[in-house]
């Protein structure tokens, strides 16, 4: 039991068919019940699509495991209904410190983005964000959630899956045309298909320690490269809410994981860290190792997998939890089009596609964060404390300074969805960019490009003034088979606008977007 | 020519997406580098790399100021 936080335990409910011995027949069942797996049945959900996910256990994850949920992901989570709870809980922070041994050697200010909604981040412990989706799930009568019912085998043919479900009260069969894995980086549903996931794991350990802390302390990001409490190796003190710290301390491969875990070893190095008499209660403390490594391909026949089970990386830029919802919100659209016989199979071959080529640039820009952090070679350490005793003074060492970066969206330039791009377009927003948010205004009330946006296809266009657009070509786009809602943008309010959302940007246009400078968990 | 002490990396047809990408692609590639070599071969490859890319900048004032803020923080 966690000082700050009661684990919710969910109603498991006998399931109706052990008693009738009838097979359960569904569209959709999504296996696991953690962030990602709630996203995709709120994803496939808002599609139409009646799912039903299952859960080996029955409650929310235990300690506070994922921490940072980046734009992209709380951009989606607004499209699941749950983006206003998470960002009123989680808390909200700007200033990081880097320390090089006993000195800070800078700082940096993530000052979020005016034009856009969501801030850069918001700390949080996975609990709530999985008890607000729960609960999410809940209000939707389209999603039926079955607390304690485990997965024991799974089969496949060219048209369905058929599973074998244990619960406490027996077994049943489900037979479903569709089976979406999110069932962990250990994923059973995985290894019960026979399927690789290849990499590596990283021969390193880290004790997270989630603290609460007594005393004031400010709300702000510390890394400590090679501090004098804790010589050779690298801390991380992140504020997450309740006046809950996480604390990462890296401890090497050779440290004893249930040795570390103990109170009287893990007090110690926390009291060292803070250097003074500032009263703290441990809530949760873990040792952890990780891995890097991905499916060769993340859509097999009538499965298709999501988050952990099909890619894992390093903690280093948050990008594990992230990049799951990026899966939910990339595979749902496509599942369903499949579904009603309006793309084929073929389409979900870009599903595969697309969350690849982001699973490889998470890999890769974690598996360069841990190599900093971690320098495997004397070269190796000597360039990161160069690096680090030129940020003091120069731009350039702060540049390459790195202590994680910060999940942001990829850019599918690659995409085979995309098409040919004609015309030179200013700013970022080229084919396969995650679209920006910007504030405008619609029916004369202010608000947000992305709360306009999603969940079906849109045309947006850029014009000088609605009320002088020839729209009558437009407006046959949502009748066909696969309907196109227009959206009219431009500087001036429109004053008609007959059957087309029009909306006039607040502020210029997004032109040339300002890049992250500085991106950090 | 003055020392430039700000961000200066990039490669020619590459479009980058996050400010810190162009860095990181560098400090990937000086790393590889290193990989297999003994302390002592990388202490040597780190020489003839100092020496090639002092060739390559040629002017002697900026090198004297390269040298000067290097040796400042040792």
């Amino acid at each position: 039991m966690l000082k700050t936080y009661a684990y919710p335990k969910y109603d498991y409910r006998v399931a109706p068919e052990i008693a009738s011995g009838r097979v359960l027949k569904v569209p959709v069942v999504v296996i696991g019940a953690g962030p990602v797996g709630l996203a995709m049945a709120l994803d496939l959900d808002l599609q139409g699509v009646p799912v039903l996910l299952l859960d080996e256990d029955d409650t929310v994850s235990i300690g506070s495991r994922g921490v940072c949920y980046a734009k992209r992901a709380l951009e989606i989570l607004d499209r699941y209904g749950v983006g206003d709870a998470v960002c009123a809980k989680g808390v909200s922070w700007n200033v990081g410190r880097t320390f090089f041994r006993d000195k800070e050697v800078y700082n940096f200010n993530l000052v979020p983005e005016p034009d856009h909604h969501r801030p850069g981040m918001v700390n949080l412990q996975q609990y709530y964000l999985e008890e607000y989706l729960v609960n999410r799930v809940a209000s939707r009568p389209g999603i039926e959630l079955r607390w304690k019912n485990k997965i024991v085998s799974v089969a496949q043919s060219a048209t369905g899956v058929t599973l074998t479900v244990e619960t406490p009260d027996g077994m049943y069969a489900v037979e479903a045309d569709w089976l979406i894995a999110a069932d962990g980086a250990r994923s059973p549903v995985r290894r019960m298909l026979g399927l690789e996931v290849e990499g590596k794991i990283f021969m390193d350990r880290f004790l997270i320690a989630d603290v609460v802390m007594k005393a004031d302390f400010p709300a702000e990001r510390w890394f400590w490269f090679d501090p004098p409490f804790h010589p050779n190796q690298s801390v991380l003190l992140h504020k997450q809410t309740d006046s809950v710290f996480r604390i990462d301390f890296q401890l090497g491969w050779d440290a004893d994981p249930d040795e570390e875990k103990k109170p009287e070893n893990v007090i110690p190095r926390i009291k060292a860290m803070l250097g003074d008499e500032r009263e703290f209660e441990l809530e949760w403390v873990s040792v952890y190792t990780f891995q890097c490594r991905r499916m060769g391909r993340f859509n097999h026949g009538r499965v298709l997998f999501v988050g952990d089970a099909a890619h894992q990386v390093s903690p280093f830029g948050a990008r594990g939890a992230n990049s799951g919802l990026q899966d939910a919100d990339n595979l749902g659209w496509k599942l369903k089009l499949v579904m009603d016989g309006k793309a084929t199979e073929r389409l979900l071959d870009s599903y595969s596609e697309e969350r690849v080529y982001a699973a490889d640039e998470n890999l890769m820009n974690s598996t360069r964060s841990t190599d900093f952090i971690t320098p495997k070679s004397r070269a190796s350490r000597t360039f990161r404390n160069a690096a680090l005793s030129l940020a003091k003074d120069h731009a350039f060492g702060r540049s390459l300074v790195n202590s994680g970066r910060l999940s942001v969206p990829s850019f599918l330039v690659d995409s085979s969805l995309n098409t040919q791009d004609e015309d030179a377009f200013a700013g970022r927003m080229l084919p396969g960019a995650p679209m920006d948010d910007a504030p405008v205004e619609k029916d004369g009330a202010p608000g947000w490009l992305l709360q306009s946006t999603g969940n079906r296809f849109q045309l947006m266009i850029f014009v000088d003034d609605p009320a002088t657009t020839d729209t009558s070509a437009l407006s046959q786009l949502d009748t066909g088979d696969i309907p196109v809602e227009p959206l009219l943008v431009s500087r001036v309010a429109a004053t008609a606008c007959p059957c087309l959302v029009c909306m006039t940007f607040a502020v210029s246009p997004p032109s040339a977007m300002t890049q992250n400078t500085a991106a950090f968990t | 020519m003055a020392l430039n002490l700000n961000p200066n990396l990039s490669e020619a047809g590459k479009r980058y997406f996050s400010a810190y990408s162009p860095g990181d692609d560098f400090y990937e590639l000086l790393i590889g580098a290193h990989r297999d070599l003994s302390d002592e071969q990388s202490e040597l490859l780190n020489a003839r790399l100092i020496l090639l890319l002092a060739n390559h900048i040629g002017d002697i004032a900026t090198l004297r100021e390269a040298l000067a803020v290097a040796r400042k923080g040792v």
